[in-house]
């Protein structure tokens, strides 16, 4: 949290809950921290630009817009091939979040993760093929693990 | 959820004004009220077909860190492993998938290097190996769910 200073510190402690559903949210929040609201949007516009803020929005709990079947498909994928597979993957309407992550031979031979959404899970596993198609010989093998129970969900605390 | 509603989903995914009436803007484009659009949000949102409204922060670029870890847990231990990990603050997500590598956690930390000390930790408690996977590079641009 270093590279934050104390004003930008509770800005984030104020909002990583949500913005207030009033008229000025920007002054409700800049008011609760006690500073202008002028100096609140001049902060967040700051962040926004640094990337410490990805966005101001909303986020679909995609369960309620009835994509209820997800996968996370993996992928062994030969390291030149990456760079400029990757984005092409990621870029892709249905997948959500797309890294490349270290292999961990001989259980874990995948280096690239796509989450993979759909409405039913024949059309995840369509989607995966479609994934499979576009990566083409550069992939080495995949699988698709899907959650068969959630654990534990709290969110992140930063 | 109706027409309306898909509409103000889908234009606030492309992003929501830092402005002194950004609900007044959004509900402009789409030619609603502002009041309109607060109640229709906030209903949304009091409903959890929004999971979150506000701004998205970058873990990392606060400061922290988060990784993706894998286990092989034997299914005789499985329960009795899931409340050891859960126990650890450190430890947001939690699921059960359908593989070898049966359990799949994230951890989030205010510091960077405390990653592979909660993954020590993880372990000792446990008595099982844990795989660490952070991210190493980033593809995806944005939930693009059409609402």
């Amino acid at each position: 949290m270093s590279s934050l200073d104390p004003i930008d510190r509770r800005i984030v402690e104020a909002t990583q809950a949500g913005l207030p559903f009033e008229a000025r949210p920007y002054h409700a929040v800049a008011e609760k921290i006690g500073i202008e609201a002028d100096e609140l949007m001049a902060r967040l516009r700051r962040m926004l630009e640094k990337g410490v803020i990805r966005r101001i929005g909303a986020v679909p709990n995609h369960y309620a817009l009835g994509w209820t079947a997800n996968g996370m498909s993996v992928w062994d994928v030969e390291d030149d091939a990456l760079p400029a597979l990757g984005p092409e993957v990621g870029g892709l309407p249905f997948v959500s979040h797309c890294y490349r992550r270290p292999r961990k031979p001989p259980l874990w031979p995948y280096n690239l993760f796509a989450m993979v959404h759909g409405r039913q899970a024949d059309e995840v596993t369509a989607k995966v093929e479609q994934i499979a198609r576009l990566l083409g010989p550069a992939s080495r093998r995949h699988d698709v693990l899907t959650s068969t129970r959630i654990l534990k969900k709290t969110g992140l605390r930063l | 959820m109706d027409a309306t509603d898909r509409r103000l989903v889908n234009a606030l995914q492309g992003g929501f004004p830092v402005a002194e009436r950004p609900f007044a803007e959004i509900g402009a484009e789409l030619g609603l009220s502002e009041q309109e659009t607060i109640a229709r949000l906030a209903t949304l949102r009091g409903l959890g077909t929004l999971s979150r409204f506000g701004p998205m922060f970058d873990a990392e670029r606060l400061g922290g860190a988060v990784t993706l870890c894998a286990m092989q847990v034997p299914e005789e231990r499985f329960d009795e492993v899931t409340d050891i990990v859960n126990a650890f603050d450190e430890v947001a997500h939690n699921y059960a998938r359908n593989h070898e590598l049966n359990m799949w956690f994230v951890l989030a930390v205010g510091d960077p290097g405390q990653i592979d000390k909660v993954v020590a930790r993880i372990e000792e408690a446990t008595g099982l190996v844990v795989l660490n996977l952070p991210k190493l590079d980033e593809y995806f641009l944005e939930l693009k769910l059409s609402a």
